[in-house]
């Protein structure tokens, strides 16, 4: 279980990140602009992120790269990769994995 | 006076209500996702009504899960929300003027939605008078169809059973904005390496793998935008 205490100091924080990033260029009464290496590095930044979080909880099980292909994540994010290139939709391919996702899991234990 | 009356401010309502069905749809997922990982009913409610960023509530579940220090989950957030950074530059030379707490609220409930469609109607950065009450007419209705979405899944969530790994559908849903931030060689090369950074770091303690592999992503990215320039000029 989550530590309540630890989670909500975290979620305070994180309604301050929110404050903080979309009022980042907004709240100083002066207009600031960026360095160009800096807003090269803010594209890549998002995506780098994306990925650090969501890559170890798609490969890894209790911290080991995916051991066997009895596992519904595979088939769910395969088939959620798959919708997104055919029709560039996010939320067909959030269904779709989904109910990839579910059918493995409640069908087959996996 | 009224805002509600004002014609501005209900077309920015009305305008807002077609695309907001898939908000609306990403909205369940986060709501379902904070309390299959474990978040309990008010702390799900007390995430979505406060933070209201549906990509940064998603990344901060893992880490929230596993125990990250604090310093971790936010930097991973501020990272996931750049792209508001962004935006908050273009807001200044339309909002610039209005006072300091006029600009906090804005900046705070204007999310992509309402700055996409914003920068549509408004594409001259030039302050109007017509520009507030259709902002704000949007941003009224993403609110409450987020937060009314959000909170269904969530209560939806604690009906389902956990075996289940429902929560997963929250990574997919960070998955499919992955792939729409992938645009050129060069963000492949530097996804993959942010990738490959965090899952080989994953036995550092205090989830610093994160941490590496945004570093590791951003610089391998700064390096390529070095070593291969782009051609084409940059989008403002």
């Amino acid at each position: 279980m989550i530590d309540e205490w630890y989670a909500t100091v975290g979620i305070l924080g994180l309604a301050i990140v929110t404050v903080l990033t979309r009022g980042f260029f907004l709240l100083p009464e002066r207009e600031l602009t960026l360095p160009r290496w800096a807003l090269q590095g803010l594209s890549y930044a998002p995506l780098a992120a994306l990925v650090a979080v969501i890559a170890p909880e798609i490969l890894l099980t209790d911290g080991v790269l995916l051991g066997t292909w009895r596992d519904a994540r595979i088939y769910a994010v395969l088939v959620g990769t798959g919708y997104f290139w055919w029709r560039r939709g996010i939320l067909g391919m959030i269904v779709s994995g989904t109910a990839v996702l579910l059918a493995l899991k409640i069908g087959l234990g996996w | 006076m009224s805002l509600i009356q004002n014609p501005e401010f209900r077309r920015g309502f009305s305008e807002m209500v077609a695309p907001s069905l898939g908000m609306g749809a990403w909205a369940l997922v986060t709501g379902v996702a904070m309390v299959k990982s474990g978040l309990s009913l008010p702390l799900a409610i007390l995430m979505t009504m406060i933070v209201y960023a549906g990509s940064a509530q998603l990344a901060a579940l893992p880490l929230l899960v596993a125990g990250a220090p604090l310093w971790v989950l936010w930097a991973a957030a501020f990272c996931v929300n750049l792209r508001f950074v962004i935006y908050s530059a273009h807001w200044h030379k339309y909002f610039g003027h209005l006072p300091r707490w006029q600009r906090l609220a804005l900046g705070y409930f204007a999310v992509d939605l309402n700055y996409v469609f914003f920068v549509r109607r408004f594409p001259d950065p030039l302050p109007a008078p017509e520009q507030l009450p259709y902002l704000w007419g949007g941003i009224v209705w993403n609110w409450l169809s987020w937060q009314g979405a959000s909170l269904i899944g969530i209560f939806v969530a604690d009906r389902v059973p956990t075996q289940w790994n429902l929560g997963f559908a929250g990574v997919l849903a960070l998955l499919g904005v992955t792939y729409s931030l992938l645009k050129g060689t060069k963000t492949w090369v530097a996804a993959g390496i942010a990738a490959g950074a965090a899952v080989a770091a994953f036995a550092m303690p205090l989830k610093l793998n994160i941490v590496v592999g945004i570093a590791a992503g951003v610089g391998v990215g700064l390096l390529l935008d070095r070593l291969l320039p782009d051609p084409a000029p940059e989008r403002a």
